[in-house]
């Protein structure tokens, strides 16, 4: 820490003795506000800006040590119109690092290039917010577990700057925790838990009070080392984030025993700088949320949704203490027609660059955006300067892969939490490549197996056992058809028997006399039909086996032709001569019995060959 | 004419009133049977097959998806996390790094060979599934495919299961036995997504080799004995319960020799799978030269000499034609056989180039033996003799249906149902032995249950379509007295066979469906807890997930450093280095007894001897699991008579009576005081009954999960002491 502040000194003083004024401009008033209730600084600074020279000047130059310079991560300037407190912030201004001539080398400076040069006289408000990470420094650095967690910050009293001020004042704000101790000069004022410097008149270039803050602060102090973000968009409708995050505990470190006993009973004394909780705040309609990590899901997490947002409540799988690590992936889906848009026959996505949780430190940000297969013409537009390159990635269904972009930043605060663009063209029918590629797989495959199944694919056509197989497979064939034409004939015979019924319904005994002659005939046709198919069936060899049965059958097929025949004519017979119901019944009955069990064999029969 | 029953419909009078309804009626039956002998009955029969195998297959699937539902896509257990290591290792090194593997992060500071002590089937598979899905295109995760291997070898399994039963009895045994495993829980057990172990692929492999040989023997054609043989490699690269089928075939084949069923079907089957079989097997490292050196292979060998012989005799009864001379020759051929045999057996086991039967292996013989010798096979729960209650949990209403598919079996006795038989009487004797083996036993009680329901139903639906038949033929008939005859003849002389037959069959349709209910609710409720997380109820219903296994291998995985050693009891190790990636002393694999013993005696030493003892192990960490807070009861204080015992094998410091209190094991106020001193009480109890305010010289609390389960304590360096 003394080497620190040593250094610090050594560089002012070799920065105010050899500097000389670089413009005429001066500031008339700067009011700085410093926030240190989280891990990330935030120092809000309001500039008066004055012009006492002649030329016109066109930028103002900020001056930053190079030891702040280094955990500087963002810095925005605005033009600040408004007068007391009716402020409007206006326009944010470019800011670019400037090494103009004769500057010391220990100091870091932007330029803000004005949006009009200043004449003589002329003033000007500006706003500078300037972030920093990394900038409070643990002090005692390893605590045990019922310890609090001590921070050191440094920094001027005075507005480090290349121009005269002229009246400045400086607050800073800590949590509402005991303040261990802090740099007392001239107009020092303690408010609760704020510290007000100032105001100081009229001081020179370069001026410089070092300033050292010691408090308490039991905010998490979560940095993720390296955060990956691959946010995957398909035209199907769906934008699917997935955000791998390495987080480690950067407060000061945990040594000494860990009791759950303690933790358990009073959380907040003992073990009240861990981690318990991330907050995500997700876009809204986000869903299909996950929490998990290399080892499976984890089930402590709560999830708000309403219309205006989706929060999540993330915990990790234990409390982190100083030290301590963790790595977890988020996934989420989000709504295409939120983020994706279409502009002059091309399309652009326009969805936020940092991760949704709160008061994150991002050491290494990656973002891949990966676009559909096919897509063409990448462009990127962002609001900060990214490192940018481009690889391909395979996933379902895919050929050459999907074309990727990957942009990569250090030093993520929420402030980068900014959206930013990417324009691609594709073409619509390319969407319609993969149902068809699954399509055509399926259908290639039934063709196989169509294919498998009717193609004769032994290998030699000359022995025996394919021979038999062959021969097999026709005496079955002409089985099956010896088979349908008995089932034609019985269904001939019900005929008969339907116009029996109806005969002796209605009594018509013409209708009944031709339905019997076109059933002869039928019935001869099937006989002349059975003939060849029989001849065959002897024939052949293979048959041998269940000849004998079809020949049965055919054998009681006939005879229940026969027997219906008789029927047929003893009914009709009566009918013609008039006779009583009973007399017919008596008459008909052995023929019945015959028919019926007859009709019963011949069913066994067709059965037992259907079954060979 | 004596059985008709009814009043003659003789008048002519209500002919017109009955008879629409009798119109109606036989056109409706007409129309019905001529549409269904129109259809080719084959090939509706071919249809509805398929149709039942493909939602068989699907069934079997999905039933093993409760896991996955209840909890999440993730690996169960222990010995599953080891395995989903080394394919991830295969998966990302490739093959050749895979087999050459030496792991340095188990059995430290031994390291383990990894290609060389494990069956690399069960990573093969997934490992080529894996790739598979990738060159398709499916970006799938090698999780996923772990998880699931076991149910998609499960679907596998019952289509074998059904060409198992089509070959054994006909189809439909087939059918009920594809339908009865894809339910079983016995099989269940161990094949639910996410328990992605050996056995998952192995009663695959077993079935499938089963099968093939079963088949092999009824056809004697060589293209199926070299199948089989495929599948015994196959199953010996999966699973170490190959040894069950180098030894069940043998002793099938000498069963079917000895009731005079030597065929040569036989002979070309069994050769080919013993041969081939054989040295395919020699190709996995980790059994080597087991089959020409280790007892446990030794009845296949002599079963392919007597095989041998046999064939000789044969061949010479054909020469020779006389049945005299034959007998002469036989006596002395057999006693020369038998004499060298037995000299051969003496001279190697003598000489030391056949080793003895191992341990395992005798326990299975003798149920008792593991307690007496090897604490650490009897330690393992999964190893118990089983209970009855796990019999009736598992196997349902099969395990009444066994016997009566037994006396089917012997009913109609071929080679194909002795082969089930013996299947099934063998694998039932060892699943009485051991739980775990439960699931050998399993196909077979599947099979040979199927066979009793398909033979059952067959005859009650023979009986009453006979019936039906007949009624339906007479009641088409409509006109009159004749309507009746026969069917009145069938009905007096069989007044009950159809009523019984009804009741039967609603019986065996209750029955099975009491069973397809049960398999359901053990697969929902029993079978699909990962044992990872455990979930309970909370005090309003709702569900309470303790998941402090994975809280604290993640802390160790995060927060200690890459190269920390951790001891902890073996069952953590695997789990330590797959989830913690990090070093362990022990793991499942139980491959070093002394070092396991050394463990054990770690935990059971005061604390200062402990301290000496992890000092020279090189500890960094000690994981002890601690069921106090929460109830959970197998924690490390429930194993640790098994530490104790273990431990005392080696080390005879270790007394096991020094932790029993008038021969009882205590851990509350009463227990004994060297039980109340000794390290792991210390660290299991912490806070708890019987000594309270332990505090330790030599550890620190490292890190405790949220429900207090697992506590992980540092082991302090020695410069702290002073």
């Amino acid at each position: 820490m003394g080497f620190w502040w040593r250094f610090n000194l050594l560089v002012f003083t070799i920065a105010i003795l050899s500097t000389p004024v670089l413009s005429d401009l001066i500031l008339s008033k700067v009011d700085r506000r410093i926030d240190l209730t989280s891990q990330i600084v935030r120092i809000t600074s309001t500039l008066k800006v004055e012009n006492a020279g002649s030329g016109l000047v066109s930028e103002v130059l900020l001056a930053f040590p190079e030891l702040q310079a280094k955990n500087l991560v963002y810095l925005m300037a605005t033009t600040n119109e408004g007068k007391g407190k009716t402020k409007s912030s206006g326009v944010s201004l470019p800011v670019e690092v400037a090494n103009p001539k004769g500057m010391p080398p220990a100091l870091t400076v932007y330029s803000v290039s004005l949006p009009k040069a200043l004449g003589e006289g002329d003033t000007m408000s500006l706003d500078v917010l300037a972030v920093f990470t990394h900038t409070l420094k643990p002090f005692p650095e390893k605590i045990t577990q019922a310890d609090i967690q001590l921070v050191l910050f440094q920094d001027s009293a005075y507005y480090l700057s290349p121009y005269a001020v002229k009246f400045q004042s400086l607050s800073i704000k800590l949590p509402d925790a005991r303040i261990e101790s802090y740099t007392k000069i001239e107009n020092t004022k303690i408010h609760g838990s704020e510290i007000k410097y100032g105001p100081y008149e009229n001081l020179p270039p370069f001026s410089y009070s070092p300033l050292v803050v010691h408090f308490e602060i039991n905010q998490p102090f979560a940095v993720a080392q390296e955060l990956v973000r691959e946010i995957e968009v398909s035209h199907w409708g769906n934008v699917q984030v997935t955000e791998h995050c390495n987080i480690v505990h950067e407060g000061a470190k945990s040594e000494g025993e860990f009791s759950r006993l303690e933790y358990q009973a009073r959380p907040h004394i003992r073990g009240s700088s861990a981690i318990r909780h991330f907050v995500a705040k997700l876009p809204p309609r986000a869903h299909s949320i996950y929490y998990r990590d290399e080892i499976g899901n984890i089930s402590t997490s709560h999830l708000w949704a309403d219309s205006k947002k989706t929060e999540l409540l993330i915990e990790p799988r234990y409390p982190m203490f100083g030290g301590w690590r963790t790595a977890f992936i988020i996934g989420y889906s989000l709504p295409l027609q939120d983020f994706l848009f279409e502009s002059e026959g091309k399309r652009f996505l326009n969805i936020s660059f940092a991760s949704p949780i709160n008061d994150l430190v991002i050491d290494n940000l990656v973002v891949k955006v990966v676009l559909p297969e096919g897509s063409r013409d990448l462009s990127v537009s962002t609001p900060f300067p990214v490192k940018q390159r481009q690889e391909s990635k395979i996933s379902h269904l895919d050929v050459v892969g999907r074309p990727v972009i990957v942009l990569e930043k250090a030093d993520v605060v929420p402030e980068h939490n900014q959206y930013f663009q990417i324009h691609y063209s594709f073409n619509k029918l390319s969407m319609l490549r993969e149902p068809f590629m699954l399509i055509s797989g399926f259908f290639f495959l039934f063709v196989a197996c169509i294919v498998y199944v009717h193609v004769d694919l032994s290998i030699s056509k000359s022995s025996a056992s394919y021979l038999a197989k062959l021969q097999w497979d026709e005496v079955r064939a002409t089985i099956q058809q010896v088979e349908s034409i008995i089932n034609q004939c019985l269904a001939t015979h019900e005929k008969i028997e339907a116009s029996l019924r109806d005969l002796s319904r209605i009594g018509d005994v013409q209708a009944c006399k031709t339905t019997r002659k076109t059933a002869d005939g039928l019935l001869k046709e099937h006989s002349k039909e059975l003939k060849p198919l029989l001849a065959f069936l002897q024939s052949s060899p293979a048959a041998a086996n269940i000849l004998p049965k079809v020949e049965e059958l055919v054998a009681k097929e006939r005879e229940l032709q026969e027997r219906w025949m008789a029927k047929h004519s003893i009914i009709v017979d009566c009918y013609e001569k008039k006779l009583g119901g009973r007399e017919i019944e008596n008459r008909v009955a052995p023929q019945q019995q015959k028919v019926v069990a007859l009709r019963q064999e011949v069913e066994d029969l067709l059965e037992y060959i259907d079954e060979i | 004419m004596l059985a008709r029953t009814e009043p003659i419909n003789g008048t002519a009078k209500p002919k017109p009133v009955s008879s629409p309804m009798n119109n109606f009626k036989s056109d409706l039956l007409n129309s019905f049977s001529l549409k269904s002998l129109k259809l080719k009955t084959k090939q509706q029969e071919l249809l509805i097959r398929v149709s039942i195998l493909c939602l068989v297959y699907v069934l079997a699937f999905i039933t093993r998806l409760f896991s996955v539902l209840r909890y999440e896509s993730m690996i169960h257990e222990f010995d599953p996390y080891f395995n989903y290591r080394t394919t991830l290792f295969l998966t990302q090194k490739g093959f050749y790094d895979f087999w050459n593997w030496f792991d340095s992060e188990s059995w430290y500071p031994l390291g383990r060979i990894i290609g060389g002590t494990l069956y690399p089937g069960l990573m093969v598979t997934a490992a080529i599934i894996y790739w598979t899905l990738r060159f398709l295109r499916f970006a799938v995760h090698i999780r996923e495919v772990c998880v699931l291997t076991a149910p998609f070898f499960a679907s596998n399994t019952t289509i074998v299961a059904y060409f198992f039963g089509k070959e054994i009895w006909d189809s439909g045994a087939g059918l009920v036995a594809a339908a009865l495993i894809a339910i079983c829980p016995g099989y269940i057990s161990r094949s639910v997504a996410g328990s992605y172990d050996n056995e998952g692929v192995a009663i695959f492999a077993l079935l499938w080799t089963f099968y093939l040989f079963v088949k092999a023997v009824n056809t004697g054609s060589l293209a199926w004995a070299l199948a089989s043989a495929f599948g015994y490699f196959y199953m010996v690269s999966a699973w170490g319960g190959y040894v069950f089928i180098i030894n069940l075939i043998p002793l099938y084949v000498m069963v079917l020799l000895i009731t005079g069923r030597y065929s040569l079907r036989l002979y070309v089957a069994y050769n080919c799978m013993y041969v081939l079989g054989m040295l395919l097997a020699m190709q996995i490292r980790f059994v080597g030269f087991q089959h020409v050196q280790s007892g446990e292979h030794m009845a296949a060998m002599g079963v392919f000499f007597l095989m041998q012989v046999f064939y000789f005799l044969d061949w010479v009864k054909y020469l020779l034609n006389d049945a005299k001379l034959f007998q002469v020759f036989l006596r002395i051929t057999v006693t020369f056989t038998v004499g060298v045999g037995a000299i051969a057996l003496g001279v190697g086991t003598a000489s030391g180039y056949i080793s003895p039967w191992t341990g395992r292996f005798y326990s299975l013989l003798d149920p008792t033996y593991a307690k007496d010798h090897i604490p650490i096979i009897a330690s393992v729960s999964e190893h118990q003799p089983t209970a009855w209650s796990s019999f009736m949990f598992d196997f349902h209403i099969l395990l009444f249906l066994f016997p009566a598919g037994l006396y089917f079996c012997f009913k109609r006795l071929s080679d194909a149902t002795i082969f089930i038989v013996m299947y099934g009487l063998t694998s039932m004797y060892f699943a009485g032995v051991m739980v775990r083996l439960i699931l050998v036993a399993t196909p077979a009680v599947c099979l040979i249950s199927a066979i009793a329901v398909s033979a059952t139903i067959k005859n009650l639906t023979l009986l009453l379509r006979a019936k039906n038949k007949v009624a339906q033929t007479a009641s088409a008939k409509g006109i009159g007295s004749a309507k009746s005859s026969s069917k009145g003849l069938l009905d007096q002389s069989q007044p009950f066979h159809r009523n019984g037959a009804i009741a039967l069959l609603l019986g065996a349709f209750y029955l099975l469906s009491k069973y397809a209910m049960h398999c359901t609710w053990v697969t929902s409720e029993a079978y699909s807890s990962p044992s990872i997380v455990l979930a309970a109820r909370g005090a309003h219903g709702n569900r309470v997930i303790f998941d402090d296994y994975r809280e604290a291998y993640f802390w160790l995985r995060q927060n200690t450093p890459p190269d920390a050693k951790v001891m902890s009891w073996w069952d953590y190790g695997y789990q330590i280095t797959a989830m913690g990636n990090r070093t362990v002393i022990v793991d499942n694999n139980t491959w070093n007894n002394t070092h396991i013993a050394t463990v054990g005696c770690a935990m059971s030493s005061y604390e200062d001897e402990a301290y000496e003892i992890m000092r020279s192990l090189d500890v960094d960490y000690v994981l002890v699991v601690f069921g106090g807070v929460t109830g959970y009861s197998s924690d490390d204080i429930n194993k640790f008579l098994w530490m104790v015992r273990i431990g005392g094998g080696v080390f005879p410091v270790i007394k096991e009576p020094d932790y029993l209190v008038n021969g009882e094991y205590r851990v509350d106020k009463g227990a004994s005081p060297k039980m109340l001193n000794c390290l792991m009480y210390d660290r299991a109890r912490g806070v708890e009954i019987g000594n309270k305010d332990v505090k330790l010289e030599y550890l620190e609390e490292a890190f405790t999960t949220s429900n207090w389960i697992v506590r992980i304590y540092k082991v302090k360096p020695p410069n702290n002491r002073w």
